[in-house]
Order: structure tokens, then C-alpha cells, then sequence
């Protein structure tokens, strides 16, 4: 386990800081120096071939806003000097991810179509976090628009590369912060969730990862992909780092009218209670998957990963050892529909959302001989667009055509409500089972190799099977390390409880992380960190 | 819902691709029309899924998952025009301004039918 300053939980961070032990700028410093270490080339849009190099490498950001990020130390420190308090976030390096507006820098989305659009304002997550010290040391490479599970359909490549090992992704679409989170080029990333982008990568990378409850946190100034299942939130190395970030990021907002009106609770004073008496349930179809044979189309079913199953048992045990009451076999039949339905409700969503670009207004615009602004509309968005928005543009167009495929798009919205219905049935407090909490895997299987499932769309979208049914339902979720593979990459559990109740499941993970914080694999070290340390 | 049609058969073929691309507003590549083709046949296996839900019109839809009853919607604000402070920088991003006016080429006209 690494002991350097970069490595620390951003509690500890934050410690160090107030109590001038450290100064905001030397931690600056020490994270601008860790990502000059382990970055890389810098992703851009320039005609991308692949080099053996750029595997040994984790290329997270896109833009590293070094010299914005020294003034804000430098004021943290200033203010510290002078006896005030810069707020509980004062000198921690954040990495936000590319798809949040943050005024006067480059807010991509990972999109070649947004390379040179410059924010004319802050979105409401990352002016938060700034007001109470948070300095941002950069922004994260992604998924273009969100659009993936491996963040290879980034127009910024190299694609971000897994801290544990970089031939592998980090999983996606937030992969640029749980890879910089893991590899300690900044204490805390803020993230954006639409079918599992937190908890997947988080889970891949060895992070925590929390999709709030929707309507917890601000969509304002966020880049919008689908917007009914769109949440940010965040990742951190642990449970209590989330819990102080979103404690200041949560709350209605007047710039959003979907941030909804409930009060935030005080999420460190209840993170340690003990859970003896909750029930913790397990459903077997968190255990497997039904999927589309790539040749044949036909419907398969296969068990998630051993190894992670075991992990989930595992946690399982560890939880009813603290006290909590098991409950197995809770049946939630309509997970199977998450991902079909996701198809529909996301595309056509996303289709809305992304005419906006047009060459006209702001972003990329053809710059050769055009016939009229049809054309013009046709040249931009062609050459602005990847394969990925392209593909989502089409098929959202698809499902809701009328006169091609009468009624996929009212199907997945009642089927969203099935998939509902299946969570409130779990957390009924009257119903059969009565649950505080489901402890579910977060992913399949651990992170794959580069390059092994980008391009097949489908295969890529079965990788959010375990999360995306909380992105229908609306219900906050977290991801949390739960050990390693044979292969050396790390595994992921996932608690997901009724909306509004985040507190609950920090109050778990926190209790899960106190119970494993001797075990040899909390020891482990990124091969990234290892290898600076090494050499 | 429409029924199962002969799984082989690729769905969206070339017109309905060309229209949907039409739609879109994209000009495309022939190798990236391929690709495009092909996926989103591919994602229509997986969609065709829903197709086995036994689901009537008695379920109602959910177009977002946590329901906004009025305790928790937010109130809507006040409808009252305020000044941009940063009409400059959003006019500094349009990739051709002429006297404050977005520039584009000619708009081409067509009759409806």
C-alpha cells in the first residue's frame, strides 16, 4: 500500500491541510506531479495509432488546468494564513469529468464536436464544491457524450487506461476519474451516472463509486445524454471521502427544476452507526444475466463472474457478522428488462438532446464549401460526431418513428415502471421482505482488455446489466472494492436502497470497509503507484 | 408492440437507414453507414426482449423514476426576463458572428407535402 501524500483518503487530506501540516499548494504540487508520472501522452484528436507505450500509462485527463488550480491553492492557503476557514473541502484536488461545464475551460464531453467550446458558466456540482475550497486540478476523459462502458469511444485517445493494470480499461463512461482517483491524481472525482458510469468504472478501478438518488444532486450544467436517467456523483479511494463530497454538493437548486425540494441529512454524523437489525437482501437475478447471442440473437443466460459472486457471499457474511439479518432469494424479475429497455428510453432521449449541435451556435462547424445550411448541418455533424452519438442519434430516431416500430418506446416506459415496482416490493416496509438494503455485484465480470469488446455496442451495454435498473427506478446505489481477481483486477459490490436514503448506504459500506480494513487486499497498491515507487 | 419478426433478417434496411440518416442530419462515410447498419440491427435483437413482457396498458409509464409529488417538486420560478451577464462569451463560442448575429449559409426552402 502506498504511503505517499497523493495516496491518502481526501479526510486525511483535509486534516493534514487544517492543520497546516501541509499546505493546499504542496498537495497541488504533489498531484501535479503524480500525473506528469503516470499520464502519459496527452489524449487529443489528432489521427490516433495505437503505440505499446501508451499501455503502461493511464491517460485520465484531457485538460489539466495547472495554473487555474495553483491560484485556487494559493487562495486556500492565503485565506488559512489569515485565520478564516476556506470550508470542508479547503486545498482537495478534485478531477471533474469532462461532461460538466466549469466557466473559461474546455468542456469537451469527449467529443470532437465540443473540442473548442469554452464554458460561459459553472455547473452547479463543481461551483459548489469550488465555493468551499475544492481546487480542480483538471478534466477527465470519457465516453463521448457518456456513450460506453470502457471510455474507448473517446475523440481524445490514448483511451484512459486502469491504474491496476493500463492494458485494461477503466471501465466507462467516468473512467478518466475512478482511473485518476486510483491513481492518485486527485483525491475525489465528480462523475456523472446514466446506466452504471460510476459504479462500473468504479468498481473496475478499485474505487467508491455513488450514484445518487435522482433529484439529489443538480443537473444544472451538466452536458446533457439522457436526461430522465442522468445523476451526478461522485468517486473517492473511501466511503467517507463520498459522504463529505456529496454533503456539499446535494440539494435543490433554483437552476434546476428537477433537483428535488428534500433536506440533506448530515451524512458523516450517522456513517458509523451500527447496522446490527437492518436486512440486507440477495436475489438470484443479481446472480445472472440474459443476454443476446452475438451470432444468433437468441436470449442466453449465464452466472456472473465466479470470483465476484463469491465476493458478494463474502460481503454478505462479513455484514451478518456485524449484525445484519440476510435475506436471500428476493425475487426482482424485471432486471432482465434493464438493459433492453435502456436501449429505447436512452437513444431516444439522447436523440433530443444532442440535435443542439449544429455548427451554428457553438462547437464544431464544417469549414468547406457548403450548398445551403442543410448541408452545413449534414458536414458538422458528421465530421463532429463519433460512431457512438451517431448510432444513439439513429436508433433513437428508430424507436420512436411511428411509422417503423409503433409502441418500443411506451413499452420501456412501462417496463421502467416494472423494474420500480420491483424495488418498492423489496423495500416495502409492510411487504414480504421488508428490506433496508440489496446487496447485488456491480459488474458481470472485472475490467477488460482494450480493444476486446470496443465496437460490439451490444456486448459493451450488457457490462451495465447489475446497475442500470437503478437508473430506471431513480434509487441511489453504491459501489464499493470488495477484493481482487486472480487476474490482479478489482472486484465491485453494489448497495442500493430506497430513494433519499444515501446515508444508508454509507452506513453499510462504511461498515463493510471496518470490517475488511485488515485484509491483505486493502494492502494492495495500483500498478501504476507501484511501479514510481519501484523505480 | 409488433411480433417477433425472422430474427435473420436485418430490420432497418438501406431506405429506412437512409431516412433515418436523413433525420439525423449526417454525412456519413459508406464503411461508417456499414458499421452504423449493422449495430443498430444488433441493438434491435437485444430490444426485441421487451417483446416477452406480458405488460398491459394498466401499467402506467414512468418517465422518471422518483416520483415529484408536490412535497419534493421544486416550485416553479417567477417568468421574469433577466439580462445574460454572458451574452459575450456565449457569442465568442458561435464559430461566425457578424455584428452579434449568427452567421449561416443560405436556408434551403422546400414544399411540404
Amino acid at each position: 500500500m502506498s504511503t505517499s501524500l497523493c495516496d491518502l483518503p481526501a479526510l486525511e487530506q483535509l486534516r493534514l491541510i487544517k492543520s497546516r501540516e501541509i499546505s493546499a499548494t504542496e498537495l497541488l504540487e504533489a498531484h501535479l506531479a503524480r500525473i506528469d508520472a503516470v499520464e502519459g501522452r496527452r489524449p487529443s484528436t489528432d489521427a490516433y495509432t495505437p503505440d505499446p507505450e501508451d499501455l503502461k500509462y493511464v491517460h485520465a485527463f484531457i485538460t489539466v488546468t495547472r495554473e487555474r488550480a495553483q491560484a485556487q491553492a494559493r487562495a486556500v492557503d492565503e485565506a488559512l494564513a489569515n485565520g478564516q476557514d476556506p470550508g470542508p473541502l479547503a486545498g482537495l484536488p478534485l478531477a471533474v469529468k469532462d461532461i460538466f461545464c466549469v466557466r473559461g475551460t474546455p468542456s469537451t464531453a469527449g467529443s470532437r464536436i465540443l473540442e473548442r467550446f469554452v464554458s460561459p458558466y459553472t455547473a452547479t456540482p463543481v461551483a459548489r464544491m469550488e465555493a468551499v475550497g475544492a481546487v480542480m486540478i483538471g478534466k477527465v476523459n470519457m465516453d463521448e457524450f457518456a456513450f460506453g462502458s470502457s471510455s474507448e469511444s473517446s475523440a481524445f485517445l490514448p483511451p484512459p487506461g486502469n491504474p491496476w493494470n493500463p492494458a485494461y480499461v477503466p471501465g466507462g463512461s467516468s473512467g478518466g476519474s475512478t482511473a485518476a482517483v486510483a491513481a492518485g491524481e486527485a483525491a475525489l472525482s465528480l462523475g456523472t451516472d446514466t446506466a452504471g458510469s460510476i459504479r462500473q468504472p468504479a468498481a473496475f478501478c478499485g474505487v467508491v463509486g455513488l450514484k445518487p438518488t435522482y433529484g439529489r444532486v443538480s443537473r444544472y450544467g451538466l452536458i446533457a445524454f439522457a436526461s430522465s436517467l442522468d445523476c451526478p456523483g461522485l468517486m473517492g479511494r473511501e466511503v467517507r471521502d463520498v459522504a463529505l463530497a456529496l454533503q456539499v454538493i446535494a440539494g435543490p437548486d433554483p437552476y434546476d427544476a428537477t433537483a428535488a425540494q428534500v433536506p440533506v441529512p448530515d451524512y458523516l454524523t450517522s456513517l458509523e452507526r451500527p447496522i446490527e437489525g437492518m436486512r440486507i437482501g440477495l436475489s438470484p437475478d443479481y446472480f445472472k444475466l440474459k443476454y443476446p447471442d452475438p451470432e444468433t440473437g437468441e436470449i442466453r443466460e449465464r452466472g456472473i463472474a465466479p470470483e465476484i459472486e463469491a465476493a458478494v457471499w463474502r460481503a454478505a457474511e462479513v455484514l451478518a457478522g456485524m449484525g445484519a439479518e440476510i435475506v436471500e432469494d428476493v425475487p426482482m424479475p424485471h432486471t432482465r428488462y434493464g438493459i433492453p429497455a435502456y436501449f429505447v428510453v436512452s437513444r431516444v432521449e439522447a436523440a433530443s438532446n444532442l440535435h443542439r449541435y449544429d455548427g451554428v451556435k457553438y462547437g464544431h462547424r464544417f469549414e468547406g464549401p457548403v450548398a445551403d445550411l442543410g448541408e452545413l448541418y449534414r458536414r458538422s455533424r458528421g465530421e463532429g460526431f463519433g460512431p457512438q452519438p451517431k448510432l444513439r442519434i439513429l436508433m433513437g430516431m428508430y424507436v420512436s418513428a411511428e411509422q417503423y416500430e409503433k409502441g418500443y418506446y411506451e413499452t420501456a416506459l412501462r417496463a421502467r415502471t416494472l423494474i420500480r415496482r420491483d424495488f418498492d416490493q423489496a423495500f416495502d416496509p409492510q411487504g414480504d421482505y421488508r428490506l433496508d438494503c440489496l446487496l447485488t455485484a456491480t459488474t458481470p465480470t472485472t475490467a477488460f482488455k482494450i480493444g476486446d469488446v470496443y465496437g460490439d455496442t451490444v456486448m459493451m451495454q450488457y457490462a451495465d446489466s447489475l446497475t442500470v435498473s437503478a437508473n430506471h427506478a431513480g434509487i441511489p446505489a453504491l459501489s464499493i472494492p470488495a477484493g481482487f481477481d486472480s487476474s490482479g483486477l478489482p472486484i465491485g459490490i453494489q448497495i442500493l436502497s430506497p430513494d433519499f436514503t444515501e446515508g444508508r448506504l454509507f452506513q453499510v459500506g462504511r461498515a463493510y470497509e471496518i470490517a475488511t480494513q485488515d485484509d491483505p487486499w486493502r494492502q494492495e497498491t495500483p500498478m501504476v503507484v507501484k511501479s514510481l515507487e519501484g523505480g | 408492440m409488433p411480433q417477433n419478426a425472422d430474427q435473420s433478417q436485418p430490420v432497418i434496411d438501406e431506405a429506412i437507414f437512409e431516412h433515418l440518416v436523413g433525420l439525423a442530419a449526417f454525412h456519413l462515410s459508406e464503411q461508417e453507414k456499414a458499421y452504423l447498419r449493422r449495430e443498430l440491427n444488433q441493438q434491435l435483437r437485444s430490444i426485441r426482449e421487451l417483446e416477452a413482457l406480458d405488460i398491459g396498458e394498466d401499467v402506467p409509464i414512468t418517465s422518471h423514476g422518483v416520483p415529484y409529488s408536490g412535497a419534493i417538486a421544486a416550485p416553479l420560478r417567477e417568468d421574469e426576463a433577466e439580462v445574460c451577464p454572458a451574452a459575450d462569451d456565449i457569442l465568442e463560442q458561435a464559430p461566425e458572428v457578424d455584428l452579434r448575429y449568427l452567421v449561416v449559409p443560405d436556408i434551403p426552402h422546400e414544399e411540404l407535402e
